[in-house]
């Protein structure tokens, strides 16, 4: 039991670290932005097919650099050619501009690089068990992407927290109308968030490519789960994106690695219609629900505050 | 107070209008019972069918989009709940000899949506905007994943089916043969249509309209913008439930597809192709997305990247879609300026169609490459056969990419002059353009 409680932990941990690297992205655009960018999850998929394809070339390594920045750059276009042009026809128009961008990319990976999973395996350097803890044997890569994601995530607090640039993004997440009367350059710190914060995904794509399955339905699995964290944390809240994340991806690891089921708990007394088509909710073992956890979260959130966890904003 | 109401009060519709509003509806109702007798193969009625219920659910969907906006990334749970529960009814029914016939069995699809709509949208419907658009996502995939677990009700991957002609029969029809279903799809899109257009009218209509341009204003005036999203998001459910339940009976299955993600995807593209600031938007939208999907999917592999881009294009450069498109040219045609912008049209168009066929021919050149390069370099998209490998093809692609997209620019600038110049001249006759 407390071997599961531990290796689970640092699973949800770090699965919460690689959601909160592509929310901070997500929220910080939509604070400034006002534009929930629905193909944020597509760039976290780029980013893994980018350094695939760079790992093959020159090694995993630059492949770390070049394909987030690779990644960014396209975002930032996107922001400057596409969201900028779409902005004066509304919200609705800049979300499903984001929405037809996430399917064209979806369309373009899998005419690129086919429907299958690709090769993308980890790094030689790093293919070692990091430590055993009762008798399990816990990946070196993990606690590599364990490490980036804490490094990105102090990185961006010292930016966010001391630098001019990070109080301009402050004000922006709060008054972005005050900030474009201040004389800032707006339009360039928009193109730069989103280029950051397409990015940081990215990041989060080619670092969790090897550990997960590269492929061409990765977007479309992890944006729900994506726009569930920023929802229960509270959209706009940056410090609420950090704790959805470290709750869903608590809660899924958890979810994952236990076996109960409602026949388990009360097997004995099962009613006579558990054999009918409530057999389904009968049987059902929490393992497999995990995958719905978060929208039942969702769900719950809503009815008790609906603001999200830690949102103040009622956009 | 009588003074005001007739002041604010529109004036009653005289008779010709009258005349002309319901000769509209007797004409649909005519050319929709017409079209089998001059298309009458298999295959069209079998289109005219996935119209149809497009139609109902792409309406169904403005509601929520157009009238009270909301943009809702889950709309196909409510089809999918619909269709899956009448696939289940037809089963029992069929079973116990229970006396409804067929044509009426689309209202228990209905009622499903209703109830599900019910139950959901007093979550869902608390918060509007971006918030509701991920919270419809989320409640969707709630649904949908949960279909995959619920095995015995939903049938997991297949899906479950049902046989429709073992129904209690009305005028000996046994709704095996497609025309029958095309008559059954055929009447209820024109009811629902009606009902739909009606809805509109209705005062809960209007407070969706309100409620979509200034929700504190709504506010002020004593509505809850809450409760009348709520019901208007329950009206939507419950028309997206009769399209489930419709096509559930045309193909007579049911399955997983029907609640996920790429149903919601696509009845959002067809509503904002066709238009939300009409009623008749998503009617349009229907038919020429049905038509583009069937169509396409012949011409080239990629088709749905083409897709994606023409719903790309409609959102930057169409944001009111085809029919927005249309309309803005109403009040020229009645200033009787309309001539002077198309000549202009038709100089913008030429370089336009150049630089869709470079974009095409290196767009097909490159998928030849990155998908199968080891495969014949003479390939065909679009019912032209090209050589691939030809240096020539390259450089008259990028040639009518280029040039093209240069020279359209230019036109394009000509086209907006144009278009002014025939605006000023119908603002200066009084008609608002």
């Amino acid at each position: 039991m407390l071997e599961l409680i531990v290796i689970s932990s640092l699973n949800g941990v770090l699965f919460g670290m690689l959601l909160f690297l592509m929310a901070s992205g997500l929220t910080v655009i939509f604070s400034m932005l006002g534009v929930l960018n629905f193909a944020h999850a597509s760039f976290y998929m780029l980013g893994a097919f980018f350094g695939f394809q760079t790992s093959r070339w020159l090694g995993f390594w630059p492949a770390l650099l070049i394909a987030p920045l690779l990644a960014g750059a396209i975002g930032a276009g996107v922001e400057r050619y596409g969201l900028r042009r779409v902005h004066k026809n509304g919200h609705v128009a800049e979300l499903l501009f984001t929405f037809g961008l996430a399917f064209v990319i979806e369309e373009v990976v899998q005419i690129i690089w086919g429907k299958s999973p690709v090769d993308f395996r980890v790094p030689s350097l790093l293919d070692f068990p990091a430590f055993t803890i009762f008798s399990t044997n816990y990946p070196a890569y993990k606690m590599f992407m364990l490490l980036v994601s804490v490094v990105i995530f102090l990185g961006l607090l010292i930016v966010l927290k001391k630098t001019r640039i990070g109080l301009i993004v402050q004000a922006a997440l709060t008054h972005p109308h005050m900030v474009g009367h201040l004389g800032h350059n707006v339009g360039r710190i928009f193109m730069l968030v989103f280029g950051v914060g397409t990015a940081l995904a990215a990041v989060a794509g080619v670092i969790a490519g090897p550990a997960l399955v590269t492929q061409s339905n990765m977007a479309g699995l992890l944006g729900p789960i994506l726009f569930v964290v920023v929802v229960v944390g509270g959209l706009g809240s940056l410090s609420g994106a950090f704790v959805g994340s470290l709750l869903i991806g608590l809660v899924q690891t958890f979810a994952v690695s236990m076996n109960g089921s409602l026949s388990g708990a009360f097997g004995p007394l099962g009613p006579a219609y558990a054999s009918t088509w409530l057999s389904d909710i009968w049987g059902v073992t929490i393992a497999q629900i995990a995958p719905i956890m978060p929208y039942v979260l969702l769900v719950l959130i809503l009815i008790f505050r609906p603001m999200g966890l830690l949102g103040t904003r009622d956009t | 107070m009588s003074e005001i109401t007739a002041s604010a009060a529109p004036p009653l519709p005289a008779t010709a209008e009258k005349l002309k509003f319901y000769g509209l509806w007797a004409a649909a109702a005519i050319a929709l019972l017409l079209l089998p007798r001059i298309f009458s193969s298999g295959g069209s009625l079998t289109t005219f069918s996935l119209i149809g219920i497009s139609i109902i659910f792409s309406l169904s969907y403005n509601i929520l989009l157009g009238q009270t906006g909301m943009l809702s990334f889950g709309h196909a749970v409510y089809y999918g709940l619909g269709g899956f529960l009448v696939i289940h009814a037809i089963n029992i029914i069929g079973a116990n000899k229970l006396p409804i016939p067929l044509p009426l069995v689309p209202m228990i699809g209905g009622l499903t949506g209703l109830l599900f709509a019910v139950l959901l949208g007093w979550v869902s419907t608390q918060r509007s905007g971006t918030a509701f658009a991920m919270i419809s996502l989320g409640v969707a995939e709630l649904i949908a994943s949960s279909a995959l677990i619920l095995r015995t009700f939903f049938g997991g991957e297949a899906g479950i089916s049902a046989n429709r002609t073992k129904l209690l029969r009305v005028f000996d029809w046994n709704f095996g043969p497609q025309i029958q279903i095309y008559y059954l799809v055929a009447a209820w899109t024109l009811i629902a249509v009606i009902a739909m257009y009606a809805l509109t009218r209705t005062p809960l209509g209007r407070m969706c309209n309100a409620v979509r341009d200034n929700p504190e204003r709504v506010q002020f005036v004593g509505y809850n913008p809450h409760v009348v999203r709520y019901l208007a998001f329950c009206f939507s459910g419950f028309f997206a439930g009769i399209a489930g339940a419709l096509a559930a009976i045309n193909f007579e299955i049911a399955n997983s597809a029907y609640l996920g993600a790429l149903q919601s995807g696509t009845v959002l593209e067809s509503t904002y192709i066709g238009g939300i600031g009409f009623f008749i938007g998503p009617i349009v939208g229907a038919i020429f997305v049905t038509f583009l999907s069937l169509g396409l999917s012949d011409l080239t592999p990629v088709w749905q990247l083409y897709f994606g881009l023409i719903f790309i294009a409609v959102v930057v450069f169409a944001p009111g879609g085809v029919t927005g498109l249309a309309m803005m040219h109403r009040p020229l045609l009645k200033a009787g300026t309309l001539m002077r912008v198309l000549p202009s049209y038709l100089i913008a168009l030429l370089p336009t169609l150049a630089m869709i066929a470079g974009f095409i021919l290196s767009l097909e050149t490159i998928v030849h490459y990155s998908v199968n390069p080891g495969d014949d370099p003479h390939i065909k998209a679009f019912g032209v056969s090209f050589d691939a490998a030809s240096p020539l093809i390259w450089v008259t692609a990028a040639i009518l990419l280029i040039g093209g997209y240069l020279v359209a620019r230019k036109t394009w600038t000509w086209v907006g002059y144009a278009w002014d110049e025939a605006t000023s001249v119908a603002r200066e006759k009084g008609i608002a353009a």
